[in-house]
């Protein structure tokens, strides 16, 4: 039974993953590209925990981890840029 | 019965992970998607990886790599969504033309105000 709900978990990550990638093709402004891509991440993040049950193995812990960190810094580091063309900037106002 | 307690996670987190790309894919502007994107997909990532680290625990194997994932995907996804969406704000990102109020710009200085441009 389980693997029946697991298969059906990944079925529906899959899913998930594709409407963020169709997202992320499509715009309309570069934000939302930066959003589908953080989300994509997060999803990916649920996919490879279901993959760690379903083998289960605890060889992917440290993979979702760096994952999430990953995510989380290449969002702020872009919407940075792209609020004012540099990722530290000195005055803040 | 520890298998239903795995199976209800999993089944919910990939359920509201699913709500929230289908946020992602139907709402009409940054904000509104930002919004859809960061709350259901963070709370079904976290219920998943619970789930995750329940089946480990009924294994026997403590695994606290997945407690500090789910700790921070609860504490940086909010933050992440919020500089995100300040940042197409400043930048002047249109607002969906049904919008009635828009409050962050009431706080800009007079000489900060960002212009409206759309870019697509």
């Amino acid at each position: 039974m389980l693997e029946t709900v697991l298969v059906t978990g990944l079925v529906i990550f899959s899913i998930s993953l594709l409407l963020c990638i169709w997202r992320a093709l499509k715009g309309p402004t570069l934000w939302d590209r930066v959003i589908a891509l953080d989300s994509f991440g997060l999803n990916l993040i649920g996919f490879i925990g279901i993959l760690m049950i379903l083998q289960s193995t605890s060889a992917y812990a440290e993979v979702v981890l760096v994952l999430g960190i990953l995510a989380f810094v290449g969002s702020v580091a872009l919407a940075k840029f792209l609020e004012r063309g540099v990722v530290i900037d000195r005055d803040s106002h | 019965m520890i298998e239903i307690l795995i199976s209800l996670f999993v089944l919910s987190g990939s359920l509201l992970s699913l709500v929230g790309s289908l946020g992602i894919m139907r709402l009409p502007d940054v904000y509104a998607r930002m919004h859809a994107a960061t709350k259901s997909a963070t709370l079904g990532v976290v219920l998943l990886i619970l789930g995750t680290f329940t089946y480990f625990l009924s294994e026997g194997v403590f695994s606290l790599q997945l407690l500090i994932t789910i700790v921070f995907v609860f504490l940086t996804a909010p933050v992440a969504a919020m500089i995100i969406s300040r940042s197409a704000h400043r930048h002047g990102v249109k607002l969906w033309s049904r919008t009635k109020h828009d409050e962050l710009m009431e706080s800009y200085p007079e000489h900060l105000k960002p212009e409206r441009h759309d870019e697509s």
